[in-house]
């Protein structure tokens, strides 16, 4: 049993190593070190994983459950000659510093691992997942169901002997395709003529969709109407359901609520209905392909996306002794980058959660208004307005250009045509600010924004840290955490700025945590400028090719702070002898996906308006929330 | 906005030249066409990445109400158009085809961006379904991924055209201008994967001929979209199975004419715009004909 005296405080803030060192101490029999190369981390026994985990949170200050995933390593003969699923963990400090990384391992016909949800409740949608996409099983996990795809799917997907209709090889580039320079649709290759298999026993005479009713069934709504009394008055509680397609829900994204009156009982999230299989078809790509679909996870700040991917193939590269890491104007350009998208982001965010409380369309038609002349921008930049595959392995796609020709302004037909660094310094020194005062303006002290959001859909400091969640819903919360300043990476540690906090944990919170972030941004672009002036003879993508387009063997996690939250990325390299070309695991932490998590109990004896607030406030987007 | 008259005007009856600011003389069809082109109403429905260029669109910069389409109803009830916005999948096809079954005709599909098109970067997933029009009738594709908001405002103004094509005369191009309603389009049934109705019979056969082998036969195109879709009827070939009834019956009103395909419905000349008009009719004949039999 494990010892639960008072912790030590030290223990709470040392090293990794130490704490690692101590785990060992602990568990000597069940926490051993992963010593396959290019790995980090402790392996946990599965038996005491549960354990493990508590003495982690409890004792080493562990607190925050970043990522939990898991990778299938049948017949990747290198670095294991057993094929076993492994499932792996990535827990922070909240205080600040890097991962302890641990793994638990089972057997791949019987997969079962004790599930994390009471350690850390941010563990439960992660769970979900994992058994949606390769069937581990996790004991006591409270309500484990297909999250992505619907009860009745055939399979387990992520798994690595399962197979698309569309299956064509393990990995690109197709031999047909390349040397062979063959092109065929594939549904001619299939023998249904579409994107669909059915296993060999299907019986078509008894198909029902149960998709639907185990779905109620798991979250115990199974009936539509239940009777309850109120100080001796009958009523009826309802079912409602709202989603996939509803105006406010930012996509498709689903809710079903029980409603006794307008206040809201019990809500369950339902997602999935833009999963489109980024993990699988990422596995297929080479390293360098993966690069335009992180594009599309969160389309509103493509660029931060590439950001957290590069960062973690990056540190694989590292491995390789030729390996030349960005220059300087590189990273400049990449947070140059990054920062705008962060603004275009919480514009968006905001705009959007005032849709939903009610200021429906006027404000974000400022917003999106200023979002534009930054598409401009990129689209000038990186060749596409939304998705702009900028960066690169060691570098960015292409440095700026000398000047801005952007799109034909439809209203005169005149082409926009600027000298690049004035078009920044005029955007940044003026425009921007200028747009969030006037946001400010009109919002910070507004009457109805505040009588709606103050008080509303509150998420204790614990509760937030306990959820995974991360981003602006984390930090409004009270938690002053940003990856930025707690686990630094690109330039952050040389720029100033300062990470926005708010105590109260409820929307208005969020709001101004968005604004205050925006004003950080800006604070960061304004000492962008300078940086851009001085490094304007470096290259940017001197780099670039310095690596071939193979990773040695490990695994990676590269994270950054995105506009919704932490994404990260965990990337293994694995099934070759000395570097692959193709990921073995590319798996994505979703904000989106994680932040989703407490939205159930945040809505609890809410208004049904209120819901659609909070959902706002949180800000989701559905590519990154299904992938 | 101006009302042009002259151009609403059907030059045949023409009309005295100090009348012609109060009043016009036109066509049924075309008094249809010109109020249904300049009033589409879209669904406010986005499904993915491709959306978020949909709102850029309607929004101030680019505004496509300049084309009369600015009101987005949030319920299929009162929309003309569904944009279909981005991936379709198949949890998600379910409810749009209800969406789509709930929408009052006309009604048009627009198929926003490569993944509604035809899977786009996505095709080869597991949950992805290669292109709305495996599933619904598609009248306008734009390209891109995303569309730039001047390519979707292009693909809306090649619908407005192609509503203009349409005629009450020609109910076979257009089947809400047939008799009788129309059938509502079937809604597959997530099974241990997805499951077109229309396309049971076809699984029943594949899956009982040893399923999984090399059998890569051609596939069943005229199951797969509603029969006034079909290809075979567009070219005036007839369509498969129903070929004995429908030459026996086409000798009493003439054979019907093959029209070269490839163009849109605005670019097609007079003589095909004849033809069709013909071909119409004389299907028309042929159903009729067949329901006497049949009676
Ligand atoms: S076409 Fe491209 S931008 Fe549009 S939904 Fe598909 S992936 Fe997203």
């Amino acid at each position: 049993m494990v010892d639960m005296t008072a912790p030590d405080l030290d223990l709470k803030t040392g090293s990794i190593d130490d704490a690692i060192a101590n785990l060992k101490e602990k568990f000597p029999d069940a926490v051993s070190d992963d010593t396959r190369a290019g790995y980090g981390g402790v392996i946990v026994d599965k038996g005491q994983l549960r354990e493990v985990a508590q003495y982690l949170k409890q004792n080493l200050g562990f607190d925050y459950l970043s990522s939990a995933t898991a990778v299938d390593y049948l017949g990747e003969g290198q670095h294991t000659t057993d094929d076993h699923l492994e499932m792996v963990y990535h827990a922070y400090r909240t205080s600040g510093g890097s991962a302890l990384v641990f793994k638990a391992q089972t057997d791949r016909d019987d997969a079962v691992v004790p599930s994390l949800v009471p350690v850390w409740k941010g563990a439960d949608f992660q769970e979900s997942e994992v058994y949606d996409l390769f069937g581990i099983k996790f004991t006591d996990h409270p309500n484990l169901r297909r999250i992505l795809l619907w009860d009745g799917f055939h399979g387990h997907p992520m798994r690595k002997d399962w197979k698309e209709p569309y299956y064509e090889e393990e990995a690109k580039p197709f031999g047909s395709r390349w040397p062979g320079g063959q092109v065929h649709r594939a549904e001619e290759k299939t023998i249904f003529g579409k994107n669909v298999q059915y296993p060999a026993d299907i019986d078509l005479s008894r198909l029902t969709d149960i998709s639907e009713s185990k779905l109620y069934e798991g979250f115990g709504m199974g009936v539509d109407v239940q009777k309850v009394t109120h100080d001796g008055v009958e009523t009826d509680q309802l079912i409602v359901n709202m989603g996939p397609h509803h105006p406010s829900t930012h996509g498709v994204f689903r809710m079903i609520m029980r409603l006794d009156g307008e206040s809201v009982r019990d809500l369950e999230p339902i997602m999935g209905y833009l999963h489109r299989n980024h993990e699988k078809i990422g596995e297929r790509n080479t390293w360098l392909h993966n690069i335009p679909f992180t594009d599309r996870l969160d389309y509103i700040s493509s660029m931060g996306n590439n950001h957290g991917y590069v960062l973690a193939v990056e540190q694989l590269l590292a491995h390789n002794k030729r390996w030349k890491p960005p220059t300087y104007r590189a990273e400049v350009l990449r947070v140059l980058m990054v920062e705008m998208s962060r603004i275009i982001n919480h514009l968006w965010a905001i705009g959007f959660w005032l849709n939903d409380i009610g200021a429906f369309f006027t404000p974000v038609l400022y917003f999106i208004e200023e979002r534009e002349r930054m598409m401009d921008f990129f689209e000038a930049v990186a060749g596409s307005r939304m998705m702009c595959n900028y960066m690169r392995f060691g570098g960015v796609f292409a440095d700026l250009p000398e000047r801005l020709r952007s799109t034909a302004n439809l209203m005169n037909d005149r082409v926009r045509d600027y000298n690049t660094m004035q078009f920044l310094t005029e955007m940044i020194n003026e425009r921007i600010p200028r747009t969030i005062d006037d946001l400010e303006e009109l919002l910070t002290e507004n009457e109805i924004v505040k009588v709606r959001s103050i008080g509303v859909g509150i998420l204790s400091k614990e509760d937030a840290i306990n959820y995974s969640t991360a981003g602006p819903l984390l930090r409004g919360s009270g938690v002053a955490y940003d990856i930025r300043r707690a686990d630094p990476y690109s330039i952050y540690p040389e720029l100033d700025f300062d990470v926005a906090v708010r105590n109260e944990g409820d929307m208005y919170a969020r709001y101004s945590v968005r604004v205050q972030e925006m004003r950080e941004s800006i604070r960061i672009l304004k000492q962008i400028l300078p940086r851009l002036e001085y490094t304007a003879n470096e290259s940017a993508t001197a780099n670039n090719g310095s690596h071939g387009d193979k990773a040695p063997l490990g695994e990676a996690y590269g994270r950054v702070e995105n506009g919704k939250g932490e994404l990260g990325y965990y990337v293994v390299s694995a099934g070759n002898k000395r570097a692959t070309s193709n990921p073995w695991r590319y798996h994505v932490r979703a904000p989106s996906f994680i932040n989703l998590t407490p939205l159930g109990a945040m809505s609890e004896g809410m208004k049904v308006a209120d819901v659609v607030g909070i959902l706002g406030s949180i800000d989701i987007v559905l590519g990154e929330t299904d992938r | 906005m101006e009302l042009n008259l002259q151009e609403l005007s059907t030059t045949q009856y023409p009309v005295p030249a100090d009348m012609a600011n109060n009043v016009a003389i036109t066509s049924l069809s075309k008094l249809y066409n010109w109020g249904r082109r300049n009033s589409m109403w879209p669904m406010l429905f986005g499904l993915a990445c491709c959306a978020i260029e949909m709102i850029a669109t309607a929004s101030s910069r680019f505004d496509f109400s300049r084309f009369g389409m600015e009101v987005m109803r949030a319920t299929p009830r009162q929309s003309d158009l569904m944009i279909v916005s981005g991936t379709v999948t198949k949890k998600m096809i379910v409810p749009i085809v209800r969406l789509y079954n709930q929408m009052p005709e006309p009604k048009y599909v627009l198929a926003m961006g490569a993944c509604a098109s035809g899977g786009g970067p996505f095709k080869e997933g597991y949950n992805v379904v290669s292109g709305i029009d495996k599933y619904l009738p598609t009248d306008v594709y734009v390209p891109g991924c995303p569309p730039t908001p001047q390519a979707l405002l292009f693909g809306m103004i090649a619908l407005q055209k192609k509503i203009d094509g349409e005629s009450l005369s020609l109910m076979d191009d257009v089947p809400w201008y047939g008799v009788g309603p129309s059938e509502p389009t079937p809604v597959p049934i997530l099974g241990p994967d997805i499951i077109d109705p229309r396309q049971m019979d076809m699984i029943r056969r594949r899956a009982e001929s040893g399923a999984r082998q090399a059998d890569t036969a051609v596939m069943d195109v005229s199951r797969e979209l509603p029969a006034w879709r079909s290809p075979a009827l567009a070219t005036g070939a007839v369509a498969e199975g129903g070929s004995g009834t429908a030459t026996a019956s086409a000798e009493a009103t003439g054979e019907l004419t093959a029209i070269p395909g490839g163009k849109a419905p605005w670019e097609e000349s007079e003589e095909i715009y004849e033809q069709r008009r013909i071909n119409a009719l004389r299907r028309k004949a042929i159903r009729a004909s067949r329901r006497t039999q049949e009676g």
